[in-house]
């Protein structure tokens, strides 16, 4: 009977020890989770970075030996790309993209950022809702549909207002000036309602009418934040590839006028990849370079001034 | 005080007869917005009209072939691109966003460059995505046209997008929470995965379902990834058109113009429909606070 208390007592203490030892163990295998799912974490973080490494260690892998081999000023300045006679220049998409992004520019941004300006300072809670949910939808449709709207829609309208195939720099710009709409306006709204609404209010009671305190005192003050919205418009215009190759006709000539067809940089790839090999190839991959150095170039132009902004 | 602040409409109408150049303003304003919405419900409204008599059940046959051209395998490729991209892209971006708002430090250079090469990454055009992962994963990784190749660029293409919705989801959950759940004696990892994550999964939701309404519009990523094979994908090692890819050789092959329209109408239903649930999601995060 003794004895068997003993043990009893014995066992008890073990229990207990074994439940101090399994704390410790809890308490620092607790730590050890911590620190690897913080490892884990972080490990993830950089996903990014690798993706950007990948993308232009591919990229340019590839791309800069062709260019290389046909060399880079008969590349980028040639202004004849016949693949057949192993031929490449792509002087004349590059104006194209240019031509055809600035015109999306010139029809997009003061359509959309005298929308961002209605939707900050005008309409009642009502409309802004709807509104909203119209821009985020614009947003949202696939440029396959957008492409098949300028299609159906803008090329027979074009037709019939001036003549030709309809496919053209005009119609291309216009198609990308509505597509850029959701990006301007989104992002200059916001621009918009970061400025203080003491300048409003300042404006007012100068006597100002409501149009000119918005437009003279607001909007001066939201300019950086309007205009990294401009260029990230700039970067989805140059970059838009589905929609383009629809409406613009694609003729990798340098255009004579806003009705002649046009080729850019993005269709140029999309066309051809499909049955390139050899040299054309990897002259399509030198193409995607160039533009991708151009995206390069506005997505730093847009940081910069989106952290002056700031 | 709100009485005196409002103008009568005749009284608004007075200010504008003596202020002509306020009036134009007005005038250009409102024109802006009736330019946008209509071209929106231009597209809308003509797609539909156009494309709904031509949606029969022909374009919904299990089986693709020339006769009916059906969209249905295009459907379910869709939804095995979609799948296995979210699948790598959520965790990553999630995870990476609970780095970038829970554990790193202000003015870390790493974070720093997370940032930058997340931005890059969401600037970068979708041709240009197609190209890397054409050159990578069908070329380089040897996968092929595939869905695998197809799902792993797209993964990538929207890896900053779920990044910076969560961040902002993230950064949404107050502090006092997390100080809240510290003082009654949780770990930083239980916080996260019990406290902070459940309270921002609204808004992680609507980033996810945006990218949802990518990978559904996506096309010039996918034709040279993930191929252009009508038929369903038997393995994801088999290529497969989603249904952005599907509509555009309908276009490129110039026979099919009507069943062209009749895609348009499914498509856009489903990015109607994605970015309702997506705006809702977003609005109940909002509430929340």
């Amino acid at each position: 009977m003794k004895k068997s208390l003993q043990e009893d007592s014995s066992l008890q203490e073990s229990v207990n020890i074994n439940t101090i030892s399994q704390k410790r163990k809890t308490i620092t295998s607790s730590a050890v989770k911590e620190n690897l799912m913080k490892g884990v974490f972080f490990l993830t973080a950089l996903t990014s970075i690798v993706a950007v490494a990948l993308i232009c260690i591919f990229l340019f892998a590839n791309g800069v030996p062709a260019m290389a081999e046909i060399g880079v000023f008969k590349f980028l300045l040639g202004t004849e790309w016949r693949p057949l006679n192993d031929v490449y220049g792509i002087f004349n998409m590059i104006i194209g993209s240019i031509f055809v992004t600035a015109g999306a520019i010139i029809i997009g941004v003061p359509i959309g950022i005298l929308c961002s300006v209605f939707m900050a300072n005008y309409c009642p809670k009502r409309i802004y809702n709807f509104l909203k949910s119209a821009i985020n939808l614009m947003a949202g449709v696939p440029s396959i549909v957008y492409g098949f709207f300028g299609l159906v829609v803008i090329v027979p309208v074009m037709q019939n207002l001036f003549g030709g195939s309809g496919k053209s720099m005009l119609t291309a710009s216009i198609l990308l000036g509505i597509m850029i709409l959701p990006t301007i306006v989104n992002v200059s709204e916001a621009a918009i309602r970061a400025v203080p609404s003491s300048y409003y209010e300042g404006a007012l009671a100068l006597g100002a009418t409501h149009e000119r305190s918005v437009f003279f005192a607001v909007l001066p003050a939201a300019k950086s934040g309007i205009m990294a919205g401009i260029i990230l418009g700039t970067g989805r215009a140059i970059g838009e590839t589905m929609a383009v190759i629809m409406v613009a006709g694609n003729q990798p000539v340098i255009p004579g006028s806003l009705f002649a067809g046009v080729r850019t940089l993005t269709a140029n790839i999309v066309l051809e990849m499909g049955y390139a090999t050899d040299l054309h190839r990897e002259a399509l991959i030198a193409t995607a370079v160039t533009l991708f150095v151009f995206i390069l170039i506005i997505n730093m132009t847009f940081s910069l001034i989106r952290r002056r902004a700031d | 005080m709100e009485q005196i602040n409002k103008q009568s409409f005749s009284q608004k109408l007075k200010t504008y007869k003596s202020h002509p150049l306020s009036f134009f303003i007005l005038i250009l304003v409102v024109l802006s917005v009736v330019i946008t919405v209509g071209v929106l419900l231009v597209l809308v409204v003509y797609v539909m009209i156009r494309g709904i008599p031509n949606l029969n059940a022909g374009l919904f046959a299990w089986e693709y072939n020339s006769d009916n051209v059906s969209m249905m395998p295009a459907i379910i490729n869709t939804l095995i691109v979609m799948i296995f991209s979210l699948l790598l892209a959520v965790p990553l971006g999630i995870f990476s966003a609970i780095y970038l708002v829970e554990y790193a430090k202000r003015g870390s250079k790493v974070v720093a460059v997370i940032r930058i090469t997340a931005e890059t990454l969401s600037g970068i055009p979708s041709i240009v995505y197609g190209l890397f992962g054409f050159l990578m994963f069908v070329i380089a990784c040897g996968f092929g046209n595939s869905i695998l190749s197809g799902a792993l660029t797209l993964a990538i293409m929207i890896l900053p997008l779920i990044m910076r919705t969560t961040e902002e989801a993230l950064k949404s959950v107050p502090d006092s929470y997390r100080e809240g759940s510290y003082g009654l004696g949780a770990g930083h990892i239980r916080t996260i995965f019990r406290i902070v994550l459940p309270t921002a999964i609204p808004g992680i939701m609507a980033g996810v379902i945006l990218s949802i309404g990518r990978i559904v519009g996506e096309t010039a990523a996918l034709i040279y990834t993930a191929g252009t094979v009508p038929g369903v994908a038997t393995s994801i090692f088999s290529s497969g058109r989603t249904l952005s890819v599907h509509m555009y050789a309908l276009l490129s092959e110039g026979l099919y113009t009507e069943q062209a329209y009749g895609t348009a109408v499914v498509l856009l239903i489903l990015v109607v429909l994605i970015n309702t649930l997506s705006g809702y999601l977003a609005k109940k995060l909002t509430l929340k606070q």
